[in-house]
């Protein structure tokens, strides 16, 4: 279903349902951050975050129904940041590596 | 996509001409000229598509501006993890959690704004959801002064006066400086938020929204839920990395 000036409509229940996989990620974050999972931790923790902040994109953004620029836009914007976590990490843990005269 | 290129006639005028025709029986639009279309755009879904996309493009800009403060957030815990976790785990889990609730209701209550507008409900319906959103916000905030007001009487708040019984003082001091940048970075844009929200709602409340525009209220969606997620991920970053430590 679409509007006049060319968006889609979703429904209610969809709304509902991605709400509930919200609140459904933050109780399962919370429940695994009790326990101590070493490196696990952090993984399922981002991937959770990743996860929800996916869903609250494509369905309460409307990046699903939106146009191809949009999504170039949207994902232009973490590709960016995840060069500025890579390239600065790279630096920074490859440093004294080779002994040299930056440490 | 924007519906101009392809609806416009194709008798030889240049689409913009057409569309502008007011009454043009070909251009297939009930509302031809609406009083809220711009002069330089083809049609209303046109001037959609680039309100939105113009957000988006502001908020790729916000992501690198939280992004820098992520990134320092990842240098410093990276040094001091163990420090990091330990001074972590004197936030507050439940507020903490409390609080992604309201921002995940506080989104699912926007959505819904932006639906009542689209689906050209009643005034009164769109002001509901809108004003349940700034409520939803406000609230965020109280509880934010709660554990802020807190920090300041454990002399949690770095400077001279901070104090730390802890294994790892340095670290925690660092903690709790990204600590207070990020969430008040955050907050600042919920105080913002609100700000818009105020604007739009007065819009809403003088029937300025219906299913053939409603762009302000979809694009202040777009903000709110990009505030959203970037709770959704200082939540866990701040709050549960220290929680396996046990209560404080």
């Amino acid at each position: 279903m679409s509007s006049s000036n060319g968006h889609h409509l979703a429904p209610v229940r969809l709304y509902l349902v991605i709400f509930g996989a919200l609140i459904v990620g933050t109780i399962l974050t919370v429940v695994v951050a009790k326990f101590d999972l070493g490196p696990l931790n952090n993984i399922v923790m981002l991937s959770v975050a990743s996860a929800k902040a996916l869903l609250v994109i494509l369905y309460f953004m409307h990046v699903r129904w939106s146009s191809r620029l949009t999504w170039v836009v949207a994902s232009a914007g973490f590709f960016w940041l995840l060069i500025l976590f890579g390239l600065t990490m790279s630096d920074y843990l490859s440093r004294g590596w080779i002994g040299g005269t930056l440490r | 996509m924007s519906e101009g290129y392809s609806e416009a006639p194709t008798v030889g005028l240049p689409g913009r001409v057409a569309i502008h025709g007011a009454g043009n029986p070909h251009d297939g639009h009930s509302h031809p000229h609406h009083p809220k279309l711009q002069h330089h755009f083809d049609d209303m879904g046109q001037q959609a598509e680039a309100s939105t996309l113009g957000m988006w493009v502001f908020l790729v800009t916000e992501i690198m501006f939280f992004g820098g403060l992520f990134m320092a957030y990842i240098v410093y815990r990276h040094q001091s993890p163990e420090g990091f976790a330990e001074a972590s785990n004197h936030l507050d889990v439940i507020w903490g959690a409390a609080n992604t609730v309201v921002l995940i209701v506080s989104s699912l209550t926007m959505a819904m704004a932006v639906r009542a507008a689209q689906t050209s409900a009643k005034p009164k319906t769109q002001v509901g959801w809108l004003v349940a959103t700034m409520i939803l916000g406000a609230a965020f905030l109280g509880v934010k002064a709660i554990e802020y007001t807190d920090k300041f009487t454990h002399h949690l708040v770095p400077g001279p006066h901070f104090q730390w019984t802890g294994q790892y003082p340095k670290p925690a001091e660092q903690f709790y400086s990204l600590y207070f940048c990020m969430t008040g970075l955050h907050a600042l844009h919920m105080v913002i938020g609100l700000g818009i929200m105020t604007v739009i709602t007065i819009m809403a409340w003088r029937r300025q929204f219906d299913e053939h525009y409603f762009t302000p209220v979809e694009v202040t969606g777009l903000y709110w839920h990009f505030v959203d997620i970037v709770w959704i991920f200082l939540f866990p970053l701040l709050y549960l990395i220290g929680y396996h430590y046990g209560a404080h």
